[in-house]
């Protein structure tokens, strides 16, 4: 019996009001994605990438389909259920870092480890993880202290500190000039192959997908 | 700003209050009709003096005539000789008792707020006064001028507006006012402890009104700034809680965030404006030293600090609702 995926989503449907207008974001998605493997999805602007990653955040609900983590369906999630999939499931890395400007690199950290129900003491593993990223040593500082690499190496950080089945990253590098994308997509490969960390990652940009140990395309809403 | 207003009112009071006790008095005689906070002008005669003199167990009687000032002062007409008999006198730190019809003494407080000296001439009821001299603060009043000269001025030749009378004994004073209240019907009579007590702001109906309205004014102001204050910042950490929310923080948790950092605030507010107060104090007492007289009211803190952290509550908890009502994504793409 093969092993169940860790995502698994079929048929989903997303479509938003605008005003008057029905906008079918999503149009029928079909995607398994397995424990530990790397995952990059592609696609031009308006294909729907990152209305996936907000379903699978559990940021937003889905029209209708299945889209199920580690077994839980997401469709028909009340709002405490959602929170509770953010805080337990998924770790969430961001284009524009999204770091809270006014907590220290390692109090960004702290407090989503806290929100986790996972106390405020880093482990030994950890540490380590902080040490491969390279940031071990600017955990006292600021947000605006720290270039664009360094707080999207925070902000991974932050992401896999209470272990989440799932690593989301949307448009990780968006925001970094080529040699921090590089660091980034190295070290983002590094977690998956180090950790076996599952990750789906959303990107434009083909050279970055090709980190990925799977690539899928997206257009129009739909895989293809 | 609460409490700056109450520890005026308070302050004003208490140091009227003061002043009435260092007059040495026992028992006070006030015009019939008056109040007995009221102002009056002179309407006694001064002849009541020497009745009031040859009732039993009185040892001292002096009377005044007072006229009130524009703004917060008046100025006391007093006879010398028979206020010193009562008081012990005034203690003057500078120059000496009035000599000349138009002297004027004035207490310390007074001469700084208006800079005058000895020799210095002083402009009231448009009359010219020379400062004859300045006394220690703490006795009948602040601006005191020869009896006759003020009831001349007043058109008011012979008649007085208050009467003090000293008992020869403190265990005769119930004796004295009880034969003043026998034989002077219709005259208002207090012991001087009557009438100190009565110097508090709920005594003076007006001034209680003022402070509710100010206090309402106060809580009206202070919440619309805290609400404004509090809807502006969540509304700039629109961001922020959309990433609180992102990373799994609940409703609760980001509803106890807002209030404990309002609460902080509050108490913080608190502590600061407690402090503006003693700055408040010490600036009245710099430029208006005889007029406005501020006290600390410690009764008052808790309650100035409940104020403000009811209103800050109160300010917080729509733009709180509204923050965690928010869709994450939305927060997320706020700039």
């Amino acid at each position: 019996m093969s092993e169940e995926p860790l995502i698994h989503i079929s048929n989903l449907y997303k479509t938003y009001h605008v005003g008057d207008v029905d906008v079918h974001a999503l149009q029928g998605v079909d995607l398994d994605v397995q424990k530990g493997e790397f995952v990059s999805v592609v696609g031009a602007s308006g294909s729907g990438k990152s209305t996936l990653f907000n379903v699978l955040g559990g940021l937003t609900s889905p029209t209708s389909g299945t889209a199920k983590i580690d077994g839980k369906d997401l469709a028909g999630l009340s709002n405490r259920e959602r929170t509770e999939l953010r805080k337990k499931k998924v770790g969430f890395v961001f284009q524009k870092y999204n770091l809270l400007p006014t907590l220290t690199a390692e109090d960004n950290i702290r407090i989503v480890q806290y929100i986790g129900d996972r106390g405020q003491t880093f482990s030994a593993e950890f540490k380590q993880v902080l040490s491969v990223l390279g940031i071990a040593d600017r955990m006292k500082h600021k947000p605006r202290a720290l270039s664009g690499g360094q707080q999207q190496r925070v902000a991974i950080a932050r992401a896999i500190v209470n272990e989440p089945a799932i690593l989301l990253a949307d448009e990780p590098t968006g925001n970094l000039d080529s040699q921090n994308s590089l660091a980034v997509l190295e070290l983002l490969k590094d977690l998956n192959e180090r950790l076996g960390q599952t990750i789906l990652m959303i990107t434009h940009n083909d050279e970055a997908a090709a980190f990925a140990s799977r690539k899928i395309r997206m257009l129009d809403g739909r895989v293809v | 700003m609460i409490l700056t207003l109450v520890g005026v009112s308070y302050g004003t009071l208490d140091s009227s209050a003061r002043r009435a006790r260092g007059v040495g008095a026992d028992i006070m005689v006030r015009p019939p009709g008056s109040s007995i906070l009221g102002l009056s002008t002179a309407p006694m005669t001064d002849k009541l003096l020497d009745f009031v003199a040859q009732q039993p167990d009185v040892a001292a009687v002096t009377g005044m005539a007072v006229q009130p000032l524009s703004g917060f002062g008046s100025i006391t007409g007093v006879d010398l000789n028979s206020f010193s008999r009562m008081s012990g006198g005034f203690h003057f730190l500078a120059g000496g008792p009035f000599q000349a019809d138009q002297d004027v003494i004035v207490d310390e407080y007074y001469a700084r707020e208006k800079r005058l000296h000895v020799g210095d001439n002083l402009t009231l009821m448009n009359h010219q006064w020379r400062v004859a001299g300045v006394f220690e603060s703490g006795k009948l009043a602040r601006i005191c001028v020869k009896l006759p000269v003020l009831q001349t001025l007043m058109g008011n030749p012979h008649r007085l507006s208050l009467i003090y009378v000293k008992a020869d004994s403190s265990d005769h004073i119930q004796e004295v006012l009880n034969n003043l209240r026998e034989k002077m019907k219709g005259y208002p009579i207090y012991t001087m402890e009557e009438f100190t007590s009565q110097l508090t702001v709920n005594s003076v109906g007006l001034l209680r009104n003022f402070i509710d309205v100010v206090i309402g004014v106060a809580v009206v102001v202070g919440f619309i700034v805290v609400f404004m204050g509090m809807y502006t910042a969540v509304l700039e950490r629109t961001r922020e809680i959309g990433i609180l929310k992102a990373v799994g923080g609940s409703s609760g948790f980001i509803l106890n965030l807002l209030v404990r950092e309002t609460l902080l605030l509050s108490i913080l507010g608190t502590i600061v404006g407690i402090g503006l107060t003693y700055g408040a104090k010490a600036l009245l007492e710099a430029t208006f030293p005889s007029s406005l007289t501020e006290e600390i009211v410690y009764s008052w803190w808790p309650i100035s600090g409940g104020i403000a952290i009811a209103g800050s509550l109160l300010g917080v908890i729509v733009p709180a609702v509204k923050a965690v009502k928010q869709d994450v994504t939305e927060a997320l793409s706020y700039e």
